[in-house]
């Protein structure tokens, strides 16, 4: 069984600076991690490889120091790590990010494709779904349940208020929940040979795709306009017997016509 | 000359953090408390590779080196010094010497399950009347056809109870004095192998300390360590490399303490402001800032000395000597940061400024590590 797992190195924190003028995220002095939801999806592999034996690559698109994120991949326990880095893949909106990947991915061989639900810098949820429809693999979003069953995989796919199992055959694609396990912790074997593995890395020469579709060129998506939410109001505070409190709520209300 | 940490290394010292905040820390105050032997922490620690770093992988081990082994011990004792000594005993005094003195049979045999955690090392030289004087082993080992029968007994040693892989330092030719030592490899489930005594310990509660008691025990001839005669030899090279494991512990003891130091004089307030706004605290701070980064410089050059096959005994005593001192000062000085509540349970600074006090005498006392540095300036 061959498991490609997409993650993204992301900042660690979800207070991170924008810049005003370009609308990008200030990545500079914010330590880096892999994005939560991605971890859960590693994990996920990583315990079918526990199981079945599982070939697991990790695959990630992003500046050279994305290497960091694909050796805590690779200490954690994955087999191979492969870094998309080119000049022409920056500035990439969801659909651009999707198209490489999947250029990427069509590269290997998978019975299943990871990938987290969504990074916590920018919380689309898009690129997962977007790399199924290039692939044209069936998808299942909000994964917090996976087993194997042949060439199946029974699945748990959470909603708001409720959830649904589902069976699906691979190859597939899914993106995972970081509520759905605790990722392990990278071993000291496993960061021995993470420095001992080759981190594969492939340009835009190495995969095969219309150059119009990456990068900045490649993205429909523009940022108009973007800003730092301001705080609200502190509430006010009145410590009054139950009757008073009512009246004065419905006092309220009634000032700012909600009723 | 190069001070800065290998990729690798770095990368390990976030795992050894994120396992010890997660997996030790909370854990640190209940074991000292309840003086319980973490065992459930000993499986999570052999399940990372933390009992097998610097054993190489064809024997089972994480293939690492003793500063990825020492900046282990370090993380561990920041938070909680009974687990770091007890990773510290498993490697240092166990599987390391079956590495160095071991012969292939016994490396195969052994090594695997020391370095993956399946079973736990310890090691036995000190007795009633053989502590510093190490010399004057009274445990005899008498050789009866293919097996070496062991009485005697041996006190104070760590994680006993729980091994299940001894090394034994006895007399096999009284006759014959300190080339009448030799050292064996001998296993909990052995005849005439018990566990005596419980330790009751001012510090490092968590960690299992008994006797050890040998009424004929039967150990096969082919568990002799090293050659027959080598044992007091055998024992001082592990003590060497087991003074970089608990000069790492002093050294974690007392970085962990300045950090809880430094947390605490930025919140505690008195006379109007947080405490750390007053000079003395500021310089007080720096002095304990100053001395636990030499403690570390020393004991990493000791175990990048050791990795580099060089001779260490001496930095490795440097190290123990220093980081032990510095550990008891710092832990001291955070209790006094922390007033009335330093001297509480409630903080786990009173903790380790009990932890820290053993690192003054275990594996040789501070007495001992500058015998050997004098030893070597005077040679």
């Amino acid at each position: 069984m061959n498991i490609v797992v997409c993650i993204k190195q992301v900042p660690d924190t979800t207070e991170v600076k924008l810049d005003p003028i370009k609308g990008t995220l200030i990545r500079d002095g914010v330590p880096s991690i892999i994005n939560p939801d991605d971890k859960s999806g590693l994990e996920a592999a990583l315990n079918l490889k526990d199981e079945y034996d599982a070939h697991v690559t990790v695959l990630t698109m992003g500046p050279p120091q994305a290497k960091n994120a694909l050796r805590e991949a690779l200490a954690m326990g994955a087999d191979e790590a492969i870094l998309l880095t080119d000049r022409k893949f920056a500035g990439a909106d969801t659909l651009a990010t999707s198209t490489t990947l999947a250029a990427a991915i069509k590269n290997l061989k998978y019975d299943l494709v990871i990938a987290g639900r969504q990074a916590i810098d920018g919380d689309t949820a898009q690129v997962g779904p977007q790399i199924a429809e290039h692939l044209d693999l069936p998808q299942v979003s909000y994964v917090s349940d996976l087993l194997k069953k042949d060439d199946f995989v029974i699945i748990r796919r959470e909603f708001e208020d409720g959830y649904h199992m589902l069976e699906v055959k691979l190859p597939c694609l899914i993106t995972t929940l970081s509520e759905m396990n605790k990722p392990r912790y990278m071993s000291v074997g496993g960061v021995v040979e993470a420095y001992e593995k080759e981190i594969i890395t492939w340009t835009c020469d190495d995969i095969t795709v219309d150059i119009e579709k990456l990068g900045l060129n490649g993205s429909p998506t523009k940022v108009k306009k973007s800003f730092t939410k301001g705080i609200k109001d502190p509430g006010e505070i009145h410590e009054l017997a139950p009757t008073e409190a009512s009246k004065l709520i419905v006092q309220r209300l009634k000032e700012k016509h909600i009723i | 000359m190069n001070f800065s940490l290998k990729d690798e290394h770095v990368m390990l010292q976030k795992l050894y953090r994120e396992f010890a905040e997660k997996e030790v820390e909370p854990l640190a105050a209940e074991i000292d408390e309840e003086e319980r032997f973490p065992i459930e922490t000993v499986k999570k620690l052999a399940k990372y590779g933390i009992l097998g770093i610097p054993i190489p992988k064809e024997y089972g081990g994480s293939g690492s080196d003793n500063i990825a082994y020492a900046m282990a011990v370090e993380e561990l004792a920041k938070v909680c010094g009974t687990t770091a000594v007890i990773v510290s005993a498993h490697t240092s005094l166990c599987a390391v010497p079956i590495l160095e003195f071991g012969t292939e049979m016994q490396k195969r045999k052994y090594l695997p399950d020391l370095a993956s955690g399946r079973k736990l090392g310890a090691f036995g030289l000190t007795e009633p009347n053989a502590g510093t004087d190490a010399a004057g082993q009274q445990t005899t080992a008498i050789l009866d056809g293919d097996y070496y029968i062991l009485n005697g007994s041996k006190i104070f040693i760590t994680n006993s109870g729980y091994a299940d892989v001894y090394i034994i330092i006895a007399m096999t030719d009284k006759s014959k004095g300190l080339r009448g030592i030799s050292a064996f490899i001998v296993e909990a489930e052995y005849d005439g192998f018990e566990v005596g005594k419980k330790e009751l310990k001012m510090g490092i509660r968590g960690s299992a300390t008994s006797e050890l008691i040998f009424t004929n025990c039967r150990v096969p001839k082919e568990n002799l360590l090293g050659k027959i005669g080598k044992g007091f030899s055998i024992a001082m090279k592990t003590l060497d490399g087991g003074r970089i494991g608990i000069a790492s512990q002093a050294l974690g003891l007392a970085q962990g303490a300045l950090d809880e130091t430094v947390r605490y004089t930025k919140e505690r307030k008195q006379f109007g402001r947080a405490i750390s706004k007053f000079q003395n605290t500021q310089f007080e701070l720096a002095s304990m800032d100053t001395k636990t980064e030499a403690a570390r410089l020393l004991v990493y050059k000791a175990a990048y000395m050791k990795d580099m096959k060089m001779k260490y005994s001496k930095e490795a005593a440097m190290a123990k000597l220093f980081a032990a001192e510095v550990a008891m000062e710092v832990t001291t000085k955070a209790v006094q940061f922390h007033g009335g509540y330093g001297y509480t349970r409630e903080y786990p600074v009173e903790r380790m400024m009990r932890d820290a006090k053993i690192t003054e005498i275990y594996e040789g006392t501070s007495e001992v590590q500058k015998m050997v540095i004098a030893a070597s300036l005077l040679k």
